[in-house]
């Protein structure tokens, strides 16, 4: 599936994850944001830094791995990121739905 | 002479112990077996304890029964894995290998969530995952006639991910025979987004638990269980209230992993998913519950794994490359309640879809519908479990690797 955000065409899957991590930037994962209603502060950057580093090095994402990232306790995780927060940090971080939210 | 060292004899190491003794040369390899108990529990009869469906002894047999002749059992508890110098400290006495498997299972970690292992444990906050819990909630249920019962995971991964749902099907029926269904409230709480961990089965059997009237609650990350108040707490401050908490809670490799410097955050072995070798050490290869493949923890899935694993331990000691064949083939029963139940057939790549099994168009079990036969197929299991799978004897008609034959694929 092919979805535009300002004026960039990004291409998704049916659940509007992104399928190629070289279109994500910043400006994408605002946007993403914003469909959530997230508006990111520095800390929202610092955890979708950290999700992007972690599927870099092939790491899975679990809640039980925020709890040891150092960056943010899952409290915080969820008061950042309201409703699933992985799931929703993932899409803003522009990599897969993490296998333990399926 | 060189050993061969299986670690645990549950379902997957006497599976192997089985496996192997005809296989490897007597007269160059020694096969060792070591667990801590004398006693090998049934586990999927855990499912039925509580309800009065099975007894006490129709799940459990002395272990060493299992054991075959020409491979030397030892009844001792492992205390550490040194890979760099080939050797398992055992509770007494040390034990070197040449070759290991570990197949040490995984169990559950109450203490891992704040306020679950408390006074309250086995009071009103149950597990069914163990013998002793299940035991505990069998006496408990058969006075329980009124209340909020909330059956609950804690986190991903658990072995047989279905059996909580079971859980839940099966106490609307208990309920219903002893006449107090209406009096029992049931809610099913997940983490995950759905009732099971595959998206498409989750939107097929949703009708089940409507038609059941068991309320459903999904992306539930618990924090803590709040034994004060009969709550649990998630992290964005859902609450749900009971009377009878029956949880999954955290399943876990064993601590020996963690002492070993062996296992990832949950104690599970890094494991090639294919080969089913660990991915730090080449003579050590890693079965069933143990390993962190993403294959469900089955004992399905460890009879299959078992045959790929047998023919790479030859491959091994032959000094030739492993096939890489294990491709997360799991087959599950599914119980619904009111003897019937459901099939699910599916692996790495290919979610559960409906159709027949294991011929096209024949069965005689039905993949994701509820049938009566597919309930026989699960008590038929027992037998099977003990006088079959635990023997490393194939099931007919029932190939390692997941068979398209008969499925639905395109829905
Ligand atoms: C309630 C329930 C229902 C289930 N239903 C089904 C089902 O319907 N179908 C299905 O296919 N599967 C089912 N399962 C799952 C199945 O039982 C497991 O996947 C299977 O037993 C895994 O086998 P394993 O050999 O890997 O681990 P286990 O059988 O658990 O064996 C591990 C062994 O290692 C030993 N061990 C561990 N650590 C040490 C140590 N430090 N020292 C010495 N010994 C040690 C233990 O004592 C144990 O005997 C169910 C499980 C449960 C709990």
């Amino acid at each position: 599936m092919i979805k535009t955000i300002k004026h960039v065409e990004i291409q998704v899957n049916d659940e509007g994850y992104l399928t190629d991590f070289s279109q994500w930037n910043k400006e994408i994962g605002e946007e993403l944001a914003k469909e959530h209603d997230i508006e990111m502060t520095d800390k929202h950057w610092e955890v979708i830094s950290w999700i992007q580093a972690q599927v870099a090095a092939n790491e899975p994402l679990s809640i039980r791995g925020i709890k040891k990232s150092g960056v943010i306790d899952i409290k915080q995780f969820y008061d950042l990121f309201p409703g699933g927060p992985l799931k929703v940090s993932t899409k803003i971080a522009g990599v897969p739905k993490p296998k333990s939210c399926i | 002479m060189k050993n061969l060292v299986i670690l645990g004899a549950g379902t997957s190491g006497t599976m192997m112990a089985n496996h192997l003794v005809s296989k490897l040369p007597k007269k160059e390899w020694n096969i060792h077996i070591v667990d801590q108990y004398k006693t090998h529990y049934y586990q999927p009869g855990f499912l039925f304890l509580p309800f009065d469906i099975y007894t006490e002894n129709q799940v459990k047999k002395v272990g060493e029964k299992f054991i075959p002749k020409g491979v030397n059992y030892i009844q001792q508890k492992i205390e550490k894995i040194d890979a760099e110098n080939n050797l398992v400290e055992l509770e007494n006495g040390t034990i070197t290998y040449d070759l290991l498997i570990i197949a040490t299972g995984s169990k559950i970690a109450p203490q891992e969530i704040e306020g679950m292992l408390s006074e309250e444990w086995r009071k009103s906050v149950f597990d069914f995952y163990t013998y002793e819990g299940a035991l505990a909630l069998r006496d408990k249920l058969r006075d329980f006639k009124k209340g909020k019962l909330v059956v609950h995971i804690t986190e991903m991964p658990i072995k047989c991910p279905v059996a909580p749902l079971e859980f839940a099907f099966l106490a609307d029926a208990y309920f219903q025979k002893k006449g107090v269904r209406d009096q029992v409230d049931i809610t099913y709480v997940t983490p995950l987004s759905g009732a099971f961990t595959k998206e498409f089965t989750s939107k097929t059997l949703k009708y089940l638990l409507e038609d059941k009237n068991i309320k459903l609650v999904t992306d539930f990350a618990i924090e803590r269980v709040d034994i004060e108040n009969n709550k649990i707490i998630d992290y964005a401050d859902t609450e749900v209230d009971y009377d009878l908490l029956v949880t999954v809670p955290t399943n876990m490799g064993d601590e020996v992993m963690e002492r070993s410097g062996l296992g990832d955050d949950l104690n599970f072995v890094p494991t090639h998913p294919k080969t089913l070798q660990s991915l730090a050490h080449e003579n050590i290869f890693v079965i069933g519950d143990a390993t962190n493949v993403p294959a469900s923890k089955a004992g399905s899935v460890a009879h299959f794994q078992a045959e790929t694993l047998t023919d790479n331990i030859l491959l091994y000691i032959n000094n030739k490359p492993l096939k890489e064949e294990f491709d997360g083939h799991a087959n599950c029963f599914i119980e619904t309640g009111k003897n019937k139940a459901l099939l699910i057939d599916f692996n790495y790549e290919q979610e559960p879809v409906t159709g027949t099994f294991p011929f096209a168009g024949i069965g005689p079990l039905k993949l994701l519908k509820e049938s009566v036969f597919n309930h026989w197929g699960k008590l038929a299991f027992r037998w099977i479990y003990w006088n079959v799978l635990l023997k490393g004897i194939p099931i007919p008609f029932v190939l390692r690797n997941m068979s398209t034959t008969g499925k639905n694929i395109n829905n």
